[in-house]
Parts: C-alpha cells; structure tokens; sequence
C-alpha cells in the first residue's frame, strides 16, 4: 500500500527494531532466556540484510556488528549481561536514527567501542567457551511446512546455503507427495536428506534453517567417522518448537500465531474515505428503506432488509477495522520506565494488564503524550528510593502497573504505583500557597485530589529532569478532556497512587439522545444525559423570574434551547427537560421533543463554522439530513451571559 | 470594518489569456467562478440551520455524507437570500482558505452555463459605481451583453465577523 519502497523499509524496519526493543528489555530480566535471545538475533539479521538490500549500507554495517557480537551470545559463546544488554539497546537506538537518516558516524563508533568492552567483559566471566565438537560431518533431514512456499520460503535457496557449507549429499524424499490428480503446485510436499561432510559447526547449519525453524521439521545428526549415521542416537527428532512451548508457554506460540495471521498496511486517510463511503451507503440505504415500506412491493421491501443488514454488518466491520490494541500503547512505555529506572536509579518492575483491549487509533495516538508524563510522574515522584522503600517495609523494587479494560462505551485505563501515595497535606499546602484555595476552606479528600490538575501545580519540592516542571498535569487532564475522557485520582499516603484514565471507544462515534427544538434536530451526547422530565406547566410559567426546577429536594437551573438557538416556530404544548451534568453541577435543557437513542457518526464541520462552538460537530440522520451534537460545556457558558440579559430585562 | 483594498486574489488566466469558467446568477446579477473549483451542481436539498453561525453561512448540508456550509453569497453582495425556485442549485466548490482545502455549498438562483472568458474582455472593479464592497471584485468581465462578476471569495470568507454573529443569535 505504500508505494515508495523506502518509505515502505523505514516503515518495516521501525517494526522490527520495535521488536528487538521488546526483546531486549525482555532479556534484561530473563538474561538467560534462549528464546529471547534468539527472537533479538533474527531481529538484528533482517534488519542488516533489508538493510543492504534497500541501500542502507550505514545501518547494515553498523547493524552487521552488533549481529555479529550478539551471535556470539547466541552460540553460548558469552553470556547476556545487563551492561551487553544496555549497549544493545543504545545500538538499537542509533539503529533508529541511521533508518531515519540523521545519525553521526562518531555516535555509532563509540556505541561499537563500548560493544566490544561489553563483549570482552562479558566473555571474561564467561565459562569457557565449549569447544567445537569437530566431526566428521552431519545428516540433515528437513521438511518443510506444506504452505512454506506460498509464505516465501524457497527449498531451493536453503539446499544451496548447505552446499556451501561442505560437501554435500542430496537425496529428496517423495513419499508425502500426493497423486498429480491432488497435486497442488504451490505447495511443499518433499522433505530432504542431506548428507553434509566436513568439518561444519552444527550453529551453522542451524543458520541456514534460522528464519523457518519454528514451523519445519529438522533433524541434525552426526556422521560416524565411517561417513554413516551414527547408531547411537537413532534419530533423535529436533523440536525445538515443541521443547520451548512446554518451557515458556507464551512467546513462540505467540509468535506462531503472530505469523499465521497476516497484515495489511493502509494509510488512515483511505480508512477514513472508506467510513465516509460506509456512512453515505447507510443513508442511502435508510431512503431505499423509505421507498420500500412506502410501497407493495414485497420483492422490493426483501431486497432492502437484505441491504440494511449488510450495510448495518458494513458499518460495524468499518468500526472495527480504525480499532487497535492498548498493548501497541503500553509497549511504547516498556522503555521509558527503562530509562526511568536508569535516570533516578531506582528498581522498577513494569507490568501490564488487558493490553489486548481495543481502542480507536487516533485515541491512541493522542493518549500517548498525556500517559508519558503520568508515568514520570509515578515513577519520579511516586515511587520511592530503595532505602526508603525498605523502611517502609516495602519490596526494595517499585511497580508501575499499566491496565486496561472495557466497560461499556469507554476503555478505563489506570496507570497503578505502589509508592509514597500523595501527601494531602502537602498539595493542600500549595493549593493554598497558589491561592487555588482558602486557608480555611473545607475540602472533601477528592476535591482536594483534583488540586493537582490545576494549572501551575506541582508538588515536587526539587525540579528534576523528568517532571516537576509544574506544567502537565492540567495539560493532560485538558487532553484527556478534548477525547470526551476524564481523569479520576485515587491515593493512600504509603500505599501509592491510582490515575484512572475513561476514555471513550471511538471519537468517531457517540451515543447521543437525538431531540428536536423547532424545526431543528440536535444531539446530545449520552454520556452527558442524567434523566428527562417533563416540564410542568407552573415551572414554564414563570418565565422571567427564574429558570429553575426543583429536582429531588434540590434546584436545578434550566436553559430553553429555543430561546438560546433564536427558533421562531411555536413551542410544542409539553416542553421536555433534558438534565445533563456539567462540571458546575446538573442543568436542565428545554427542548420541544426528546426523538430517542441514536448513534451517531461524529463528522466535523468545515472552518467556516469554527465559531459556532455551540456544537461538537454535526451527524447524519437515517434520512439524510444533518443533526448537530451538542458541545454542553460550551453551550453552557454561551447560556449564562444569555441568561444575565434575560435576568436585566425582566 | 477593514479598508477597501485592491483584490489580494488574482485572476488564474491560462497561457492564452483565456479562463474556463461555470456562470450563475444571484438574486439578477451574473458572476462566474473558476470552473476547476467547482466539484458538483445540485439540486436544492434539505439545509440545517446551525444556530449561532455567521449569516453567510447560516445553514449546513449533506453532501456525499460530508457536511458542507452552504453559503449565502447575496449577503456578501447586498442582496437578500432569495426565494427557492424550480431553477436554484447548489454550485459546490472546494477553494484553499489559509491553507484548508475547504467545501462549500454556494447558493444560486440559476447555473447559466461553462462559458470560457477572455483576459481582454475583463476589467478591474471601477472605483466608483459599485453597490458592492470593491475588495469582494476580482474582476469585471464583458460577455455576451452582460457583465459577470467573478467575486473575491477568499476575501469573502475571510471577512465573516465571528463576533457579531454570536452575539446577534442569542438576542
């Protein structure tokens, strides 16, 4: 779908160093983890050869060291140390900037030198490196998966890779061919024995079978000096597969499955056009609809209902398709707090929960910069230093704990630490200092809480390099504001912190209560909706003294949209108040009909309307026609200048 | 309210001095518009008001599951909207404005025709002699016993005075 094929490189290799990103971070705690080992090496390899290949050749080289240094660890040569591991990571990142292109020679000469220190060090501790068992040669059988073909594997090529090894024997095994009449062409149905003499390490051989090993059937025996197989160890199947799922019950079957299910690349933009497509397919559907049930014509109204279904089944598809995993999100973090735990020198264990629940992209993208700086926020000021966590009979390592889940139209995401909790006393301290409050002012714990989203707020007595600036916390609640999300603080001194992010599924869809004032449709998003009464005659009475409802003991102030929206058809004889909650408390809104339930596409209007902020956007109604959402925040403040001018007139 | 500048938006005429362009009338008057702008020609269709909009846009439609302003250009001009009749369409253009390619619906009282426009037949907005604002003018152009008005719309645009709107739709 991306036709440079630059472009399309920068774009894959970008993945698979996020990939070797993941392993290594893996690594850093399970440094004796083969696999991951393994998945890191692969990782490096594609990169030097995709590398070369798309005329990268600075990446390749640099890249070619860092391979050549970690198959050492591969081949059990070294072992994985934290210090290899840290210098790989920062390989990784220069990686990263010579696929962008804009990376210094000299950065990645230093990198290189503290590799090879790295290494040095590493295989100084290391047991000796076990001698390469010399023989006289080995017997390879291999069988290929019956798809490898379809999915890019030449036998062929991996024959010749053998060739090139030693003298070399092969014989094909023909006996799972079916008949030409099933045959199959594109599919693999021969397994190979090759007899391979020489003196050939079995790493070696392993390397030729390296990126299809997961799926295939190989066995690697050793010759007897006589050149015949050795009785002994009477085939002995390799199934490396099979031995590390039973070890390790979660990566390779991950990554087999991972494999097995294929990709598509496609810029958002055509996404975008395709749900605007979906969208006008569901009015015109909604008109034929019309038509049908207008007329007699059964053939025609079955024809309909069969349209109306699938453009119904069309819509959820297109919905479904802008939806990405929070795990791709929570990934992104696995570095940070890395990088966290390195800065501040404290031990952070980095856990995630429900990272397969599924969120729009763009709320994706745009909870990134707002979750950056709660998880500074945790680890910096959250958690404390290892001495203070051992007094306080903590483990010496602190948790931040990423989690995620669905709970009706919105994913709740909460970012969990176990450290100092927040100090009432402290924020309520520079709440006052910042005049954000009276000295004397009562406070409920959870109002007091919020005082750290105020603007200019920060509690942290030093500045430090990753938060405390005194700048983010409003700018991320305000962020999370703007996705029609909200942000709920919850913390028990000594117990850590709770941030609880609510963010709806989709910004491209709400649920909204669709009403009428006049001759206009409106709508008002659900979220907001508290309940709808009735407006009785005496409350519509008192039309100047004052707006007001009494609901439940309490008053409720109410807008008439009429009045505010300048309709001039008659009001309908039973006004109907629609209550919604706003920041300042419950508003009633008047309006002439309450229509119903109605799901609506969120589609933006043009700049030319950009100052009617009345509205949050406009959607399409089943019969073509455009409805407007209702922003209520805004809608409120336009209400109350409007309300004053009434209070002055009457 | 800003001075009458001279037109900022010049007139795209092609190697040969020529100009392809769509001809509309507006409330008796003939203007025309580039006829690379124009995306489609519809009939008049069901318009939603957006209550607090400046009045050059009062309304919204659905074009093609896109919502699109639909403009009054006869207030720009003096006019008062007219009446819909059998012959009013909607002209949809789709012009840069600060750099947003933007879709408006204009509203017309008739589409004439694509008529191709000669350099040598087009004058500058006089000084004097206008009802219009002079910056709203690129060009005046002779064609076949008419004078076509090819309007400024970029200043047109610009010019919607947010503020007053606001205030004028809740009182």
């Amino acid at each position: 779908m991306i036709d440079d094929p630059v472009a399309a490189f920068r774009v894959e290799a970008g993945e698979v160093l996020d990939q070797v990103e993941q392993g290594l971070l893996d690594l850093g705690h399970r440094l004796d983890d083969i696999d991951l080992v393994n998945a890191v090496f692969r990782g490096l390899h594609t990169l030097k050869g995709s590398g070369a290949m798309f005329g990268f050749d600075a990446l390749a080289g640099f890249t070619h060291h860092c391979e050549t240094a970690f198959d050492r660890v591969r081949k059990g040569q070294v072992p994985a140390t934290a210090a290899l591991v840290a210098v790989i990571l920062s390989a990784q990142d220069h990686m990263r900037a010579l696929v962008d292109g804009d990376a210094p020679k000299a950065e990645g000469d230093a990198i290189l030198v503290r590799l090879q220190a790295a290494i040095e060090e590493a295989s100084g501790t290391a047991p000796a490196a076990p001698a390469a068992a010399g023989c006289a040669g080995w017997k390879v059988s291999f069988k290929l998966p019956v798809d490898a073909m379809a999915n890019g594997t030449n036998p062929l090529m991996l024959l010749d890779e053998l060739r090139e090894l030693g003298d070399c024997a092969i014989v094909a095994r023909t006996d799972a061919v079916p008949p030409l009449s099933q045959l199959v062409p594109t599919e693999c149905h021969i397994g190979w024995d090759v007899t391979l003499v020489g003196d050939i390490k079995r790493d070696d051989i392993e390397d030729v079978f390296i990126f299809v090993m997961d799926d295939m059937e190989l066995t690697i025996e050793p010759l007897a000096a006589d050149g015949e197989v050795a009785a002994e160890p009477a085939r002995i199947e390799e199934e490396p597969v099979v031995a590390l799922q039973a070890a390790t019950p979660d990566s390779p079957t991950a990554r087999a499955t991972a494999k097995a299910e294929e990709s598509v690349r496609v810029p958002a933009g055509r996404l975008d056009a395709l749900m605007d497509r979906v969208g006008e397919l569901v009015i015109a559907q909604s008109r034929l609809s019309q038509l049908a049930d207008r007329g007699q014509d059964l053939v025609l109204r079955s024809v309909s209902e069969e349209i109306e279904r699938l453009a119904g089944e069309l819509r959820e598809t297109m919905m479904v398709l802008r939806m990405v995993p929070v795990g791709s999100l929570f990934s992104r973090f696995r570095r940070l707090i890395h990088d966290l735990a390195r800065d501040t020198g404290k031990a952070i264990e980095f856990e995630t929960e429900g990272e397969a629940t599924e969120v729009d992209k763009t709320v994706i993208e745009r909870l990134f910069d707002p979750m950056v700086h709660l998880i500074r926020n945790s680890c910096d000021h959250g958690l404390e230093t290892a001495d203070d966590r051992a007094a306080a009979g903590k483990p010496s390592a602190g948790t931040v704990r990423l989690a995620a889940h669905q709970a009706g139209g919105e994913v709740v995401i909460t970012i969990r630490d176990d450290g100092r909790g927040i100090n009432r006393a402290r924020v309520r301290a520079k709440a006052e200092a910042n005049g954000l409050i009276q000295p004397d002012q009562a406070l409920s714990d959870h109002d007091l809480l919020q005082m750290i989203f105020a603007p200019g707020f920060s509690t942290a007595a030093t500045v430090t390099n990753l938060s405390g600036r005194g700048v983010g916390m409003d700018v991320v609640k305000r962020t999370i504001e703007g996705l029609r999300g909200s942000i709920d603080v919850q913390s028990g001194e000594g117990e850590g912190s709770l941030i609880a992010l609510r963010i709806p599924l989709t910004l491209a869809i709400i649920d909204g209560l669709l009403v009428r004032v006049g001759t206009g449709r409106f709508v008002i998003p659900l979220t907001a909706v508290e309940e709808c009464i009735e407006l009785s005659l005496e409350d519509d009475m008192r039309h100047r003294g004052r707006s007001l409802i009494t609901l439940r003991e309490k008053l409720v102030p109410f807008l008439r949209l009429r009045e505010l929206f300048a309709t001039d058809t008659r009001p309908d004889p039973f006004q109907k108040i629609v209550v919604v909650a706003t920041p300042q408390g419950r508003v009633g809104l008047v309006v002439d009909q309450i229509i119903g339930n109605h799901q609506t596409v969120i589609k933006p209007m043009t700049a030319l309307h950009r100052d009617a902020t009345t509205f949050a956007g406009a959607t399409i109604l089943g019969d073509g026609e455009v409805a407007l959402i209702l922003d209520i925040a805004q809608l409120i403040a336009l209400g109350q200048p409007h309300e004053e001018t009434l209070r002055a007139a009457g | 309210m800003q001075p009458d500048n001279v037109p900022t938006t010049t007139v795209p005429w092609n190697q040969d001095n020529q100009l392809e362009v769509l001809v509309f009338d507006l409330g008796g008057q003939s203007f025309a518009l580039e006829a690379v702008l124009v995306r489609e020609i519809l009939d008049m269709m069901h318009e939603t008001r957006v209550p607090g909009a400046p009045p050059l846009v009062s309304h919204v439609v659905n074009f093609r599951g896109r919502i699109i302003p639909l403009a009054n250009l006869h207030l720009a001009f003096g006019m008062t909207v007219a009446v819909t009749t059998p012959d009013s369409r909607i002209v949809v253009i789709e012009i840069d404005l600060d750099g947003e390619a933007v879709m408006i619906g204009l509203r017309t009282d008739k589409v004439h025709e694509v008529a191709t426009f000669d350099a040598v037949t087009s004058e500058g907005a006089p000084v004097v002699g206008l009802r219009w604002r002079r910056d709203y003018v690129r060009t005046l152009v002779r064609h076949d016993d008419d004078i076509v008005v090819l309007p400024d719309l970029n200043a047109i645009f610009r010019n919607i005075d947010h503020r007053d709107i606001a205030v004028a739709s809740i009182n």
